[in-house]
């Protein structure tokens, strides 16, 4: 048994009076593909946003290589993480959002490049041939010298996972990087996403809507309810198979739609 | 017509006083307002607390009176001497319309999408380098129309240093005034023709930054 990169340990958020997450527990092993399905408001996007320092756990602890993520230790005293100690482990982790969030004053090439450069302060010579050669593979090569508002939003999404794969993440995390876009364009970003899943020891975590992608693509399916993980297991038990009442109704809104 | 240019002459030696108040001043405020502004969106409540105040005290209370302040209270009451008269004027200048302009800058940074903020933190940028490299690049650009109108009025107060006894523009033209009653149609139209054409590139300037706003990218 391979020791897992991420581990969620009884993890609780609370926004206000409203419980989200409600007792997570989750071990994802490297290279791991995991698909979080459920309805919206289950708290799927939360739980990656923990892991991705966005939001803090009201209770609970994430591990990432073992170490804390949220709390660090001086002497035997446990303290609060502080920047320092959060930068130090998030950079293992990388992030897809579903509304790109690419910088609009730079070029596409600048938008890859700026991470690499001054985070890791990598010679710049070295990272462009990086960033060229990252931009071809997701179909950009020749777009490089525009800026964000010139592309479609199917371009952009691609522009911003190779903007994340720059940092060569162990960890990366998709939040519905399709929801934004219209229905054509939601290929094109499948493909990318599945080439990685294919080729990658990266470990995946997709909180996605797209259930035959998550079949696809997917080791294991979580499917979350009201803050809790409700079911779990090989994609082919979650989707054909389902066990609980909820989720068998959560996948027929599906079925019925198409 | 030949007192047009003797008034002329006369105003020539008041230029160089308002020129220098006001490019020290257009400085100053600038650079108070960048630290105002970030002061203000920091999250030590102390540093934005006691900058919130700065700012709402000068804003709240008149120029003039500020500038009175410098040049006749505070020597008087405390014996604090700011230098020269130019010193006092640029100071009282650059504290007031800092405060004002530091309001642009913390709206700028405030409106600039949290997505930003958290794409920054996704690769790993630390709070300073998230500042320079993302957000302030894009709020800059958000403050550029009214920054420009601010420097219009920053032109427009340093009439106001005559009044404090230093030998600006105005001041000469009341001196003129003084001794040659008749003429003070004249005398104030060319005052005005003079804050006209130095606010004209100004002006100017203010249209070119709008635009470039108006791009989106700075070097789109």
């Amino acid at each position: 048994m391979v020791a897992p990169i991420v581990q969620y340990k009884n993890v609780r958020k609370a926004f206000g009076d409203v419980e989200v997450l409600r007792g997570i527990n989750l071990d994802i092993t490297p290279g791991e593909k995991v698909a979080l399905i459920g309805p919206s408001g289950s708290g799927k996007t939360t739980i990656i946003r923990l892991l991705m320092t966005l939001e803090e756990p009201s209770s609970g602890v994430i591990e990432v290589n073992g170490e804390n993520l949220w709390q660090m230790k001086k002497g035997n005293k446990t303290f609060p993480a502080d920047e320092k100690h959060l930068r130090a482990i998030r950079g293992d982790i990388g992030m897809v959002f579903q509304h790109f969030n690419l910088f609009p004053h730079m070029t596409i090439l600048e938008n890859c490049m700026l991470a690499p450069t001054i985070v890791k302060k990598k010679e710049k010579a070295t990272v462009r041939a990086t960033a060229l050669e990252m931009l071809d593979k997701v179909g950009l090569a020749d777009k490089v010298d525009l800026y964000p508002s010139q592309l479609s939003g199917g371009q952009k999404q691609r522009v911003a996972m190779a903007r994340a794969l720059m940092m060569k993440p162990k960890v990366m995390l998709f939040d519905e990087v399709t929801s934004a876009l219209d229905p054509e364009l939601v290929g094109e970003v499948l493909e990318v996403i599945r080439d990685l899943a294919k080729s990658g020891e990266m470990a995946m975590i997709l909180v996605t809507h797209e259930m035959d992608f998550a079949l696809d693509i997917a080791d294991r399916v979580l499917f979350l309810n009201e803050g809790v993980i409700e079911e779990e297991g090989h994609p082919e038990e979650i989707l054909v198979n389902p066990k609980s009442e909820r989720l068998q109704e959560f996948l027929s809104r599906f079925t019925s739609s198409r | 017509m030949g007192s047009i240019a003797d008034i002329s002459l006369v105003l020539l030696s008041g230029l160089k006083i308002t020129l220098i108040v006001l490019i020290l001043s257009i400085i100053f405020s600038t650079l108070i307002a960048l630290i105002a502004g970030l002061s203000r969106v920091s999250n030590n409540w102390l540093v934005s607390g006691f900058t919130g105040f700065y700012v709402e005290i000068f804003r709240g209370t008149s120029l003039i009176v500020q500038l009175f302040w410098f040049s006749y209270a505070l020597p008087g009451l405390f014996n604090i001497h700011l230098g020269s008269d130019v010193w006092v004027a640029v100071l009282a200048i650059s504290l007031n319309y800092g405060a004002y302009m530091s309001e642009i800058v913390r709206g700028a940074i405030q409106s600039v999408p949290a997505g930003q903020t958290e794409a920054s933190i996704a690769l790993n940028f630390t709070g300073f380098q998230r500042m320079r490299y993302i957000i302030l690049p894009q709020a800059i650009r958000m403050m550029l129309p009214e920054y420009g109108n601010y420097i219009i009025q920053i032109l427009k107060a340093t009439s106001l240093v005559s009044l404090i006894g230093l030998t600006d523009l105005l001041y000469y033209g009341n001196i003129y005034r003084s001794t040659h009653l008749s003429e003070a149609p004249t005398v104030y139209i060319l005052i005005l023709a003079v804050y006209f054409l130095l606010a004209l590139p100004l002006i100017l300037l203010t249209r070119k930054m709008e635009k470039v706003a108006k791009k989106g990218v700075v070097h789109g």
